[in-house]
């Protein structure tokens, strides 16, 4: 076991006990946009897609890295765009309210 | 080109702009500001990364990352927002298939030393965790896309033959630290994970859905840890956590409001039904009470507060704008309409929040379980919509119910209820709801929007 790794695992542990500590009582109403929102920040696999990609490996490395990275960059993109989305209903409804056929 | 110190420098700044983000997603004030925040520290990590390495195979690059835009903007931008427990379930699993492929890549790569022992075993986690998230979430997509068949299904086997592939799927890791150039260790590994994801998801029901999607999120952001663990990078590490962590609260609370372990959810198999249901008949002997859209109507129109409980029926009927104007007509009228609102009612964590925001409705007329349930005693009508578990009262009162414990809205407490409801067919779980066949029950039979529109129209001429 090396210095590195257990420095490693420190930041895991810590960042694992941050985690639990930010998230707390969430009102239900943002618990949809929480996990969205969480969920894109899953995709920063798109790191290691880019690193694996940009090396420019051939052959079946190659290939796992650019479907990889498409994924990952999928599940960025769409998860923050989404995430804003349900976000922007929640808080623009004060500013213009739109009235419907009533 | 920017240095090694740079780059890490620049990995603390965007695990920081997470945390902060992660933060201001938990107030319904700074949640947008959170999610940019979250977005920034993304951006940066990705910039960082993309200036300290050389690249050399720039239309790869660009190969994957325009199809991930195009795809992933088109999906977020298009999606219904009924559709939203999908998206998440689909996006969930492209994370964790990502996760997967990156560690499948560092493990095929040329290398000019062997990968430590440590990268090994987190390489074959990452490998595991990723393609369960990746399966179970193409599982869940189907079930909630209607592709698959929703019903849980419940076999005393499953549960073992789903530790036996555990078991074995970390006793192939063990094997791929002995011998990391085994292409056959590594496609068995691939292999029973994968299996592994689909048996996992297969004996959970449609009910039961909010926690599945909560916990595969969770695994998600596992998975990410364990590929920064095999890449040694810290921000895949710190990232992947929070969301590890963030995504196991998510899947407490979904617990609690279903009163079940995860270890019940993920084994029991509730949600088969037991053969009973379909006809008009109740158990007890007692009748169900229908009543036309104009009895109904007079009895919103006649209640001072109004409870609408709205449950996955709501979404698949789309009915979340009749629903708003049915209410906005009743407030025209005088009458008080408020929303109570299940921890587990839906697909998803939030999903009846979500689907009445994208309506207009104020999310303060939205109550969670412990301030509507005090309501409902005062409450002259309560509007059930395409609910059902989650008002059953034999939760409350039967043992022997599959459901008992889980805590309910007391619909039943109310002066009289009407369900909207498609047909007396039982709910995803296939339990008998004898709210329906109470005294105080109305039944409105039909698709939920179209009988909402009727109701509007209804209670204009009143």
């Amino acid at each position: 076991m090396t210095v590195e790794l257990v420095g490693f695992l420190m930041v895991f542990v810590l960042a694992v006990f941050v985690g639990f500590e930010i998230i707390t009582r969430v009102p239900p109403t943002l618990h949809t946009p929480l996990m969205s929102g969480s969920n894109a920040i899953s995709g920063i696999t798109i790191v290691g897609a880019i690193v694996v990609v940009a090396a420019g490996y051939t052959g079946a490395a190659r290939w796992l890295g650019v479907v990889a990275l498409a994924m990952a960059t999928i599940n960025v993109v769409g998860g923050y765009v989404v995430t804003q989305r349900m976000l922007n209903m929640f808080t623009t409804r004060k500013k213009s309210r739109r009235r419907g056929r009533s | 080109m920017i240095s090694t110190p740079l780059l890490h420098l620049a990995y603390l700044v965007a695990a920081v702009l997470f945390i902060m983000g992660l933060r201001q997603l938990c107030s319904p004030r700074t949640a947008p500001k959170g999610n940019a925040t979250s977005a920034l520290g993304m951006l940066i990590a990705v910039a960082a990364t993309l200036l300290a390495f050389e690249i050399i195979q720039p239309v790869d690059l660009l190969l994957g990352v325009g199809a991930g835009i195009l795809i992933g903007g088109v999906l977020a931008w298009r999606i219904q927002m009924t559709a939203m427990p999908q998206l998440v379930a689909l996006f969930n699993g492209l994370g964790g298939a990502a996760s997967a492929l990156v560690v499948l890549a560092e493990l095929t790569r040329p290398k000019a030393t062997p990968l430590e022992s440590s990268s090994l075993v987190a390489a074959g986690v990452g490998i595991l965790i990723g393609n369960i998230t990746l399966m179970g979430s193409l599982m869940a997509f189907g079930k909630l896309q209607g592709v698959i068949p929703t019903g849980a299904i419940r076999s005393r086997i499953l549960p073992w033959l789903n530790l036996m592939l555990l078991l074995a799927c970390l006793g192939f890791t063990g094997a791929l630290v002995g011998a990391p150039d085994s292409m056959v260790i590594m496609l068995t590994l691939v292999g029973l994970s994968l299996v592994l994801g689909v048996t996992g998801v297969m004996s959970i029901g449609g009910a039961d859905m909010p926690v599945m999607i909560a916990f595969l999120n969770a695994l998600s952001g596992l998975a990410a840890s364990a590929t920064g663990f095999a890449l040694h990078n810290e921000v895949l590490i710190v990232a992947g956590s929070l969301v590890g962590a963030s995504g196991i609260i998510l899947t407490n609370i979904m617990c609690k409001g279903m009163n079940r372990s995860l270890g019940n959810v993920m084994f029991a198999g509730v949600g088969v039904a037991d053969g009973s249901g379909g006809a008009l008949a109740a158990p007890g002997g007692g009748t169900v009470k229908q009543a036309s859209p104009e009895e109904a109507a007079l009895m919103l129109v006649e209640s001072e507060l109004v409870i609408v409980v709205p449950g996955y029926g709501l979404a698949v009927a789309q009915a979340q704008h009749a629903v708003r104007q049915l209410a906005d007509e009743l407030e025209k009228k005088g009458v008080e309409v408020v929303y109570a609102i299940h921890p587990v009612a839906g697909r998803m964590p939030g999903h009846m929040n979500v689907l009445l925001a994208e309506a207009d409705v104020d999310y303060e007329k939205l109550k969670d379980l412990d301030e509507a349930n005090p309501l409902f005693p005062q409450a002259d009508t309560v509007l059930v919509i395409g609910a059902n578990d989650v008002v059953n009262p034999v939760a409350r009162t039967d043992t022997s119910s599959p459901i008992y414990g889980m805590p309910i809205l007391d619909a039943d407490k109310a002066a009289s209820c009407l369900v909207l409801k498609r047909s007396m067919r039982p709910g995803f779980s296939g339990i008998e709801n004898p709210l329906y066949s109470s005294d105080r029950t109305m039944m409105v039979f039909g698709d939920a929007k179209d009988t909402l529109l009727e109701l509007i129209a209804q209670v204009k001429q009143n």
